[in-house]
């Protein structure tokens, strides 16, 4: 079935500080290609954790997770750095952008990593991907002068540049005032609708899960619903 | 070409020009202070060594005569049913000359290895000026091929070594021993030998080596006139001095020049060897210093290497996060490590380099004797090869380390705490 692009399997993580629990129990489930999917649920249920899972960043799991295709359960953390470069584009809750770096080469350093344009061509994308999300006034400012709410379009944008299937955010509005949060909300329901991009989000939010395709609701460590 | 990684290293390093800086003045401090000590403590040693061997010849051959002579009778009645006492033997009057000293003399010269051949003939003498009667000795030599060995042309006090070549029964006298006879240029000493000889010698000069041991007690004369005191023939010759092209090989030919010539040849290293150890045990305090401060410096660079990559440890875990490999992090680090260290080290042997010729024009009155005027510091561009490369590879593995650690790790680990 080439139209499921995430496929876990009896994932399960423990942590080990202060004493060994299991903060995610055997779950699993499947996204389909275009999915606007919302985590929600209490602090602590593990969502954000399943999310860093999902995302490759974390390694320490039991069970298969399979992205677009390939199981990347086992493999190394090199080939985990390409696989995101690639194929994921992340948004966290904060924005984590270079701070010396201005904002355009910051979308750009993922897509000059991949090395799939020029570099002329990746400029090109990223003035396009900030035109997307409204900042492009902004793309040659360090990132650290910025405002909050521009920040995050940056990173959003960041996320963007590799076209990558799946994007996963952290809270990518938790910082974000309402009009900032429709914005973004907009732009990430019109990327799974025009583009066919995945797009999964740890969320607080009822009124943005709400309106997303799917909502997977967590409790200790289970899927809900 | 556009370089991703050094890009960002660029970037990195401009971005935080005051961390950058102190980093650079780090290594820079550390391979200065490592110049700056290496080239004056080496100077210090070759300074003392050539002080020591000025007026020490690299090889000395000399005829030994053997206090242990088997009597006659053990010779002839050797191994049989005999014993033969000899009461009282006398030694045989030995004469202390080197055979074919001057033919000798002729083939060392056109030896490659030897730099210069001064035959000799020494003896102990009494130097009677009024009352004062002083014990010393007189080397016969030739005064030009002296000094080619021992410079003695820069070491004269007054009046010139040529004066030796144009007078009869003229001498040049040891400083210390012309100020302890109080006599000057002109004055006539008498010099008598054991042999009960005596003669009348005018002084034309005087010199000091810089050695208390030769200037207090030795004078030069000419051969002739030295053969003259001691009533012995133009061929009488005790002793040849030689100073070689390079003075490590002393051993090696000494012991061949034993064998070829049927004479006792001692190195200067044999000759010597308790101020030899003294050296040793300077070399080693040298390595000791050098050591401790490459390892303190090394030290430095790493704890500031350690503290940048602590600090860019978000930017790792997002760099990780968009698709950076754990070597494209590790690359990123060691290329500022390498800006870093390749640009404290040219600026460490500049600064080093700098003090060290600094150092060397500190005035040093080592008084009357030691002919020195300021402190000895070497300039060896060996230390200076050693140190860029030392900066260079200690930087180096001073990035390489933490990051390498920040390049293992998940990147959630990072993010999350």
């Amino acid at each position: 079935m080439n139209d499921i692009v995430l496929n876990a399997s009896h994932i399960t993580k423990y942590f080990h500080e202060p004493e060994t629990f299991a903060v995610l129990k055997d779950i699993s489930f499947e996204v389909q290609k275009g999915e606007f999917l919302s985590l929600v649920g209490k602090s602590g249920c593990g969502k954000s954790t399943l999310l860093y899972v999902l995302s490759t960043m974390d390694t320490s799991y039991e069970g298969k997770l399979a992205l677009n295709g390939v199981e990347v359960s086992g493999k190394n953390q090199n080939e985990l750095a390409a696989f995101r470069g690639a194929h994921i584009g992340f948004v966290f809750q904060f924005h984590y952008l270079l701070p010396e770096f201005t904002c355009i080469e910051n979308v750009m350093i993922p897509a000059l990593k991949l090395g799939r344009y020029s570099r002329n061509e990746v400029r090109q994308k990223a003035l396009e991907k900030l035109d997307l999300l409204g900042v492009k006034e902004q793309a040659e400012k360090r990132a650290s002068k910025l405002s909050g709410g521009q920040q995050q379009r940056v990173a959003i944008a960041r996320a963007l540049i590799n076209d990558p299937t799946i994007i996963m955010g952290d809270e990518p509005t938790g910082n974000l005032d309402s009009t900032n949060t429709k914005i973004v909300f907009d732009i990430l329901k019109d990327l799974s609708r025009s583009y066919k991009q995945t797009i999964i989000t740890v969320t607080h939010d009822q009124e943005f899960a709400r309106k997303s395709d799917r909502i997977i609701e967590m409790s200790d460590g289970h899927i809900l619903s | 070409m556009f370089n991703l990684p050094l890009h960002i290293a660029i970037t990195h390093l401009l971005a935080k020009k005051k961390q950058t800086a102190i980093a650079t003045l780090g290594v820079m401090f550390g391979i200065s202070m490592f110049i700056l000590m290496i080239s004056f403590m080496t100077g210090v040693n070759d300074f003392l060594e050539e002080t020591m061997l000025l007026a020490t010849p690299h090889i000395r051959m000399y005829n030994e005569v053997e206090a242990n002579r088997p009597s006659i009778v053990e010779e002839i009645f050797a191994g049989a049913n005999h014993i033969g006492v000899v009461h009282h033997q006398k030694p045989k009057d030995e004469q202390l000359n080197l055979r074919n000293a001057l033919q000798i003399v002729d083939v060392l010269k056109r030896d490659g290895a030897v730099y210069g051949v001064s035959p000799q003939l020494t003896s102990q003498v009494f130097y009677n000026y009024g009352p004062t009667q002083l014990n010393g000795s007189i080397a016969g030599v030739n005064i030009l091929d002296e000094d080619k060995l021992f410079d003695l042309k820069n070491k004269m006090k007054s009046g010139t070594i040529e004066n030796l070549l144009s007078s009869n029964n003229a001498i040049i006298m040891g400083a210390g021993l012309a100020r302890k006879l109080n006599v000057s240029i002109g004055d006539r000493v008498l010099v008598s030998t054991p042999l009960g000889t005596t003669l009348k010698l005018k002084i034309v000069g005087t010199f000091a080596m810089g050695t208390v041991a030769i200037d207090n007690i030795r004078s030069y004369a000419s051969l002739a006139t030295v053969q003259k005191i001691l009533h012995r023939d133009p061929s009488y010759i005790t002793g040849i001095n030689l100073k070689l092209n390079d003075l490590n090989t002393a051993k090696k030919l000494a012991a061949g020049y034993t064998r070829k010539f049927e004479c006792k040849s001692e190195d200067w290293e044999t000759a010597n060897a308790t101020i030899l150890v003294s050296f040793t045990f300077r070399n080693i305090l040298t390595y000791v210093v050098v050591f401790t401060l490459l390892t303190v410096a090394g030290f430095g660079i790493y704890n500031i290497m350690s503290m940048t990559i602590n600090d860019k440890m978000k930017d790792i875990a997002i760099l990780k996060a968009t698709g950076f490999a754990g070597r494209d992090i590790t690359l990123i680090f060691i290329l500022q490590a390498v800006i870093i260290g390749v640009m404290g080290a040219i600026l460490g042997l500049m600064l080093g380099g700098t003090l060290a010729f600094a150092l060397s024009k500190v005035p040093f009155d080592g008084g009357e004797f030691i002919s020195m005027d300021h402190l000895p510091v070497n300039f060896q561009l060996k230390h200076y090869f050693f140190g860029v490369v030392f900066g260079v590879l200690t930087t180096c593995l001073a990035g390489f380390l933490p990051s390498r650690r920040a390049a293992k790790i998940d990147p959630v680990e990072i993010i999350r705490g």
